[in-house]
């Protein structure tokens, strides 16, 4: 083994923040269903107690062996929207509480799947799980939530996407905290590692690891040695350094799944920001060259960085799955907190953005007067996006009590603070009201 | 096992004593080392072998962080699996 590279993985652990943002273990509940929902928790409960025992402790070891921070240990179920169907319950609460319980006994993070797909309609639980969602949100601490109202072969439910409004500002009236916990989905995927949007998807095994990369600081760095050179050159470093994080990545996810006695789904290769001085992603774009994040360029940069991240990361694992790309959160990312501070970045750009980046509209704070309805316009654009793009976009905003455009929120540890951002005042109700379904779109006529 | 431990910091009298001792008395056998100075840090590779499986590697790291303090410089343990993964195909 060569000095040098010892010395560069040092680095970019000790220095650069590299390191394994999340190990989720993905556990089926389908198992668990039963017409008595007391039962049925029961089940769930000791379902995740004998499945996840021993995740937080092989997580801390192989930290400990390899040196690599592991910040999060999680669990993602099977939307509990299909679990909870049969039962007569008119509220969830019950299930998110179990959840929540089980989450806490066993030391994880965040427990994700508190969920429902309703691209296409509601099932019999679905709008029950929807309507639960406020207290849920208020009332338990690691249960995470998700709703997935459009796709790009279903269209967009916009019944659904009218009713996520209501409710992110219901939720947002109980707690400035809520809403954190909580992403709306267009395209979502079924073997996502992280949160809030992770949900263990019907199509997987009964049991799955899945892993989340990081690193922004590590891509940072790497391009710190090229400045001047051509956008081929860039593309390059990214996809380089993205292979190296990658097999750590790949590394981790073995062992834990040998360990835990369970299957090793996915490496998810994104480039998670958070709060700490070196490991923003807008500092990646900045680097390539833009005076701040928001600016003209800042969608091109976006682009090529998401991109060359994939590139270099699908090589370097046995099978790459989740978000995979550059997350761009506001309050999670120092870089973009200082753009929005200085007005260089506000909500028309970070929307362009979600075009190219690997989610959506992620950790915005906005005023808490904002009506329902445009927050219900907000997700339908972001919704519209994903969908004629075939990629997954996201919607995780936050309307914030009796603050104002330009006031800030702190929510604390890797959640970070965020400046209030102002949104378009004009009224897009008599659209929202119209409900219905936006049809699936045609890419090509593939027969 | 086998894991790599690496030293960085301000060359001094002493080092590499301090911590061969601390691995003598651990039964921890040196396979390999490499020493540099690498911009000016004195900079210690050592290829070890735990042979007791079991290992506590959190106490262990722990104890050769303390070492590490007294020395005045940053002691670092890690399986080798790591370094192959991320520089090896």
């Amino acid at each position: 083994m060569e000095t040098e590279k010892i010395i560069e993985t040092i680095h970019m652990i000790s220095d650069e923040n590299l390191d394994v943002r999340t190990i989720t273990m993905g556990i089926s509940l389908l198992d668990c269903i039963d017409s008595d929902s007391t039962r049925a928790c029961d089940r769930i409960y000791n379902k995740i107690m004998t499945k996840a025992k021993n995740l937080v402790k092989v997580g801390e070891q192989i930290e400990a062996e390899y040196g690599i921070p592991i910040i999060n240990k999680r669990i993602s179920v099977t939307p509990i929207s299909i679990i909870a169907a049969a039962s007569a319950d008119q509220n969830y609460l019950k299930y998110a509480q179990t959840l929540d319980r089980a989450a806490k006994e066993l030391g994880v993070n965040f427990i994700g799947g508190f969920s429902a797909l309703v691209q296409k309609g509601y099932q019999t639980g679905d709008l029950k799980l929807i309507r639960s969602l406020p207290q849920v949100l208020d009332e338990t601490d690691l249960v995470c939530a998700s709703v997935n109202v459009g796709s790009t072969r279903s269209g967009i439910n916009m019944d659904a996407v009218a009713e996520m409004g209501k409710i992110i500002k219901d939720a947002s009236e109980r707690s400035f905290m809520t809403n954190t916990k909580m992403v709306v989905f267009c395209n979502a995927v079924e073997d996502n590692p992280f949160m809030a949007g992770a949900f263990h998807g019907v199509g997987e095994r009964d049991t799955v690891i899945n892993v989340g990369v990081s690193g922004p600081g590590v891509v940072k760095h790497a391009l710190e040695n090229v400045r001047g050179e051509s956008m081929d050159v860039v593309a390059e470093t990214i996809k380089q350094t993205a292979f190296k994080v990658t097999r750590m990545g790949q590394l981790v996810g073995t062992i834990a799944a040998e360990r835990l006695g369970v299957p090793f789904g996915i490496v998810d290769l994104s480039l998670a920001p958070t709060p700490a001085v070196g490991d923003s992603v807008a500092q990646i774009l900045e680097e390539i060259g833009l005076e701040s994040v928001g600016t003209h360029g800042t969608t091109a940069a976006l682009a090529l960085l998401n991109d060359a991240v994939k590139k270099g990361g699908i090589m370097a694992c046995s099978h790459v799955g989740g978000l995979s790309g550059a997350f761009i959160p506001v309050s999670e990312d120092a870089g973009m907190i200082a753009a929005v501070n200085a007005g260089t970045l506000n909500i028309e750009k970070l929307e362009a953005m979600t075009a190219v980046c690997s989610v959506g509209l992620d950790m915005i704070a906005i005023p808490g007067d904002t009506p329902a309805d445009t927050i219900s316009a907000m997700i339908a654009d972001e919704a519209a996006i994903g969908m004629i793009n075939n990629k997954t976009t996201a919607v995780r905003i936050l309307p914030i009590q009796n603050k104002k455009v330009g006031e800030t929120v702190e929510f604390g540890g890797l959640l970070g603070y965020a400046p209030i951002m102002g949104v378009n005042k004009a009224s897009s109700t008599r659209m929202i009201a119209r409900g219905g379904l936006i049809p699936a779109p045609i890419h090509s006529f593939k027969n | 096992m086998k894991a790599i431990l690496t030293t960085i910091g301000k060359d001094q009298v002493g080092i590499i004593a301090g911590v061969s001792q601390f691995l003598a008395e651990k039964k921890i056998n040196i396979l390999d080392v490499s020493q540099t100075i690498m911009d000016g840090y004195f900079t210690m590779m050592m290829m070890v072998e735990i042979n007791d499986e079991k290992a506590d590697f959190t106490a262990l790291s722990e104890e050769l962080g303390g070492i590490g303090k007294k020395l005045g410089v940053e002691i670092k343990i890690r399986r080798e699996e790591i370094y192959h993964a991320m520089h090896q195909l």
